[in-house]
């Protein structure tokens, strides 16, 4: 037992994300975080590309080529899952927000049909792009 | 005299109430169907000549809803990452600092995107 006298040391903190089992709700809550601090950053690629365009031929054939290149189409299909995983957990919670959704059963659906939709979509978005830049 | 209420009005992290938690919510409504728009044009847009991107990105039917998307999403995402910073940066002038560089953010990134469009739109 500690007498009351002893003098003040470090309190221990309450526990914090690393003293817990990972699961699926948890992911996903911090997934949508750091998939919408993400897309702020994003959202300085779609003005660079917009500015580019305001700025002319030769800034946005630049803009399209840095795009274009292989490197710029991974983070921008990452970009459009990113995008479209944080929508879908944003319609997630706008459920929850009327007070359904939340027995475990459904939540554990809600948190499957977002991240299946999330990685569906993506690639139905991407497909849908090939296909309109090969026509 | 004071009511309890007035006396921690405008005491919070962020010295502002419930209106963060509803413009949030608001704009997440908003954002839904200018994303899709968005995410569709882009996709269209893939590859394209300047010619033809600015002709789509300059007509009415899809600048409005894009400079509306603008709107809507910097100012969900000023407050998004408000929420962030207050979770995380817990001294009083870096967090003072952190929110100020959020908002200059988002009027930064919000601004050029308007512009670019408007003058894209206007063709000058």
């Amino acid at each position: 037992m500690d007498s009351p006298k002893a003098a003040p040391r470090a309190r221990p903190l309450s526990p914090h994300l690393q003293i817990y089992r990972p699961v699926l709700s948890m992911v996903m809550s911090i997934v949508h975080r750091i998939t919408g601090a993400a897309l702020y950053g994003g959202t300085a690629l779609v003005a660079i590309w917009l500015v580019s365009a305001a700025s002319g031929p030769s800034a946005f054939a630049m803009a399209q080529t840095v795009y274009g290149s292989i490197i710029g189409q991974l983070i921008l299909f990452l970009y459009t899952w990113t995008l479209i995983h944080h929508a879908l957990g944003g319609v997630r919670h706008l459920i929850w927000d009327t007070g359904r959704g939340f027995e475990l059963q459904q939540r554990e659906f809600l948190y499957r049909l977002t991240l299946g939709g999330s990685i569906t979509l993506t690639i139905v978005v991407w497909i849908a792009a090939l296909l309109l830049r090969g026509a | 005299m004071r009511t309890p209420l007035g006396q921690v009005r405008g005491m919070g992290a962020a010295k502002a109430g419930t209106e963060h938690f509803w413009t949030q919510r608001m704009t997440a409504v908003s954002n839904l169907p200018l994303t899709i728009f968005f995410v569709g044009i882009v996709a269209t847009l893939a590859g394209s000549s300047h010619a033809s991107a600015t002709a789509l990105l300059g007509a009415p039917w899809v600048a409005i809803p894009l400079l509306l998307l603008i709107l809507s999403v910097a100012v969900h995402m000023r407050i998004g990452m408000q929420v962030i910073i207050e979770d995380y940066v817990h001294g009083e002038v870096p967090k003072m600092l952190a929110l100020m560089a959020n908002t200059f953010f988002c009027i930064a990134v919000g601004l050029a995107c308007a512009f670019a469009l408007l003058k894209i739109s206007f063709g000058v």
